[in-house]
């Protein structure tokens, strides 16, 4: 336990009430309300909303002047940091799993597929948000030229990038991989995608919070359940910090 | 009905203030995420911040130690209660008349000789022989009508998961950073609003055992009283 300030009562009975909500956190009581709200809150967000509605977009001029990276803002691997200089001739975007036919895309053919422009706003769990011009596949295109299967419950994205030791790796359910916002974006701004933000291809999940926008993405897979993926809980900040699976608040 | 607080209020006063504890001590921790305060839509750097907030100490949030993942399950586990104990409380005073008879001002309350006037006789007393004074009654109908709802609202317009529903809120509030910036100070609004709050309430101890019990309506205020 950390030390109370014995000087100020006031401390000493907030110190008080936040150790009993560490206690209580450990509590399977506790643990299934929050899990309720999580599911709660996302059935509501739909309910009001509709499971198809769109994020608000901005005009140019509402385009923060630059857009900040965050997380992993570069990747070591030589093989990546080669073709991040050639322009990407070698990446290849894997669409595999329950899907009736595995894809695996160059960058040309990714950008020869129909495409969405949208200025959307990025808000990150710690509090900050940037406004950017992303131009992408929508998801939807992609799984159904895979021809993803009935059996597939939810989409994971396998990233380039690692953060302390581990692979990065995110997922959404069939909902938002076919909510028309959702795309996968090669270029911000006009521009192809710096390395800081993913290049050469980051997922845009515009109802969600930043962690959900997985970048360097290598492939998409289609899954039943993500149990068996990392340690669970559907991707790397939900496995390595707890943060919540639904990131709509 | 003798009692001093009906039954829906004190319910409301107590689980609402176990819910603004969370919240509050959460919320620090949520801050101490990214310490900077903008206006409008986006914002990300420092540079442009209107305000740099420290960080909060970990007697002082929720958990103890900086863990944004379990602060955050904790602020919108307690939001439910705040903001259902809202809706509550609104439609209990309208129904029961509590806002009518005791909260609602009229012109005569807003002069400075009436508030001078309150400030100097409430020294002490609870006024509860007259009903709240017009201080008491400007500074309940700011924190029910202005504080408590702002909190919600801002709440809400920061989630981007809930914006689809009802983009104008975030409009209104003036952008998504705006809200955020609202949410901040809203926050402290309704701390200052409690340090008076308890300190008044300490001075006359009384006041917290009727709020727990009931407590007795003083004599005067038995028959139905208008104006």
């Amino acid at each position: 336990m950390v030390d109370l300030p014995r000087r100020s009562l006031l401390a000493g009975i907030a110190a008080l009430g936040a150790s009993a909500c560490s206690k209580i956190n450990q509590n399977e009581t506790a643990r299934s309300l929050i899990s309720a709200a999580e599911d709660g809150h996302r059935a509501v967000h739909r309910a009001l909303a509709g499971k198809q509605a769109l994020a608000p977009e901005y005009a140019r001029s509402e385009r923060s002047p630059s857009f900040r990276g965050n997380g992993s803002v570069t990747i070591a691997d030589p093989f990546y940091q080669d073709q991040l200089a050639k322009g990407f001739p070698d990446w290849r975007l894997e669409v595999r799993g329950l899907v009736g036919k595995p894809l695996a895309l160059t960058l040309a053919e990714v950008k020869a597929l129909p495409q969405r422009t949208q200025i959307t706003r990025h808000d990150c769990v710690e509090g900050w948000s940037a406004i950017g011009e992303w131009r992408g596949v929508p998801l939807a295109h992609l799984l159904d030229a895979a021809e993803v299967q009935e059996t597939a419950k939810f989409i994971v994205f396998r990233c380039a990038d690692t953060l302390y030791g581990r692979d990065y790796y995110e997922s959404i359910d069939m909902v938002d991989a076919y909510h028309p916002q959702t795309i996968i974006a090669h270029s911000l701004n006009g521009e192809p995608l710096p390395e800081k933000n993913g290049a050469p291809l980051r997922m845009r999940i515009e109802r969600q919070l930043g962690y959900k926008h997985a970048k360097y993405v290598k492939a998409i897979e289609a899954v039943a359940s993500f149990e068996r993926i990392g340690q669970g809980k559907g991707g790397f900040w939900e496995d390595v910090a707890g943060y919540q699976w639904y990131a709509g608040i | 009905m003798a009692s001093r607080h009906t039954i829906s209020t004190r319910l409301w006063h107590w689980v609402n203030a176990g819910a603004i504890i969370v919240l509050f001590m959460s919320g620090l921790n949520i801050s101490n995420a990214h310490r900077y305060l903008y206006w409008g839509n986006y914002g990300f750097d420092p540079k442009d911040a209107w305000l740099s907030v420290i960080r909060f100490p970990g007697w002082a949030t929720i958990p103890q130690h900086y863990n944004l993942a379990i602060a955050r399950d904790w602020h919108l586990l307690a939001a439910w209660p705040f903001g259902l104990g809202l809706l509550f409380i609104w439609a209990a005073m309208l129904a029961n008349g509590h806002f009518r008879h005791n909260l609602m001002t009229s012109p005569r309350d807003w002069t400075p000789g009436a508030v001078l006037a309150s400030l100097k006789a409430h020294s002490g007393s609870d006024g509860g022989a007259r009903g709240y004074n017009p201080v008491q009654k400007i500074l309940y109908g700011a924190v029910f009508g202005v504080l408590l709802p702002l909190m919600l609202f801002t709440g809400l317009a920061i989630s981007p998961g809930f914006e689809p529903a009802a983009p104008w809120l975030v409009e209104v509030l003036g952008g998504r950073q705006s809200a955020r910036s609202l949410h901040f100070i809203a926050a402290w609004g309704i701390f200052a609003f409690v340090v008076i709050h308890l300190v008044l309430a300490l001075a006359n101890w009384r006041l917290i055992l009727a709020m727990i019990t009931g407590g007795k309506r003083p004599a005067e205020q038995e028959a139905p009283a208008h104006g």
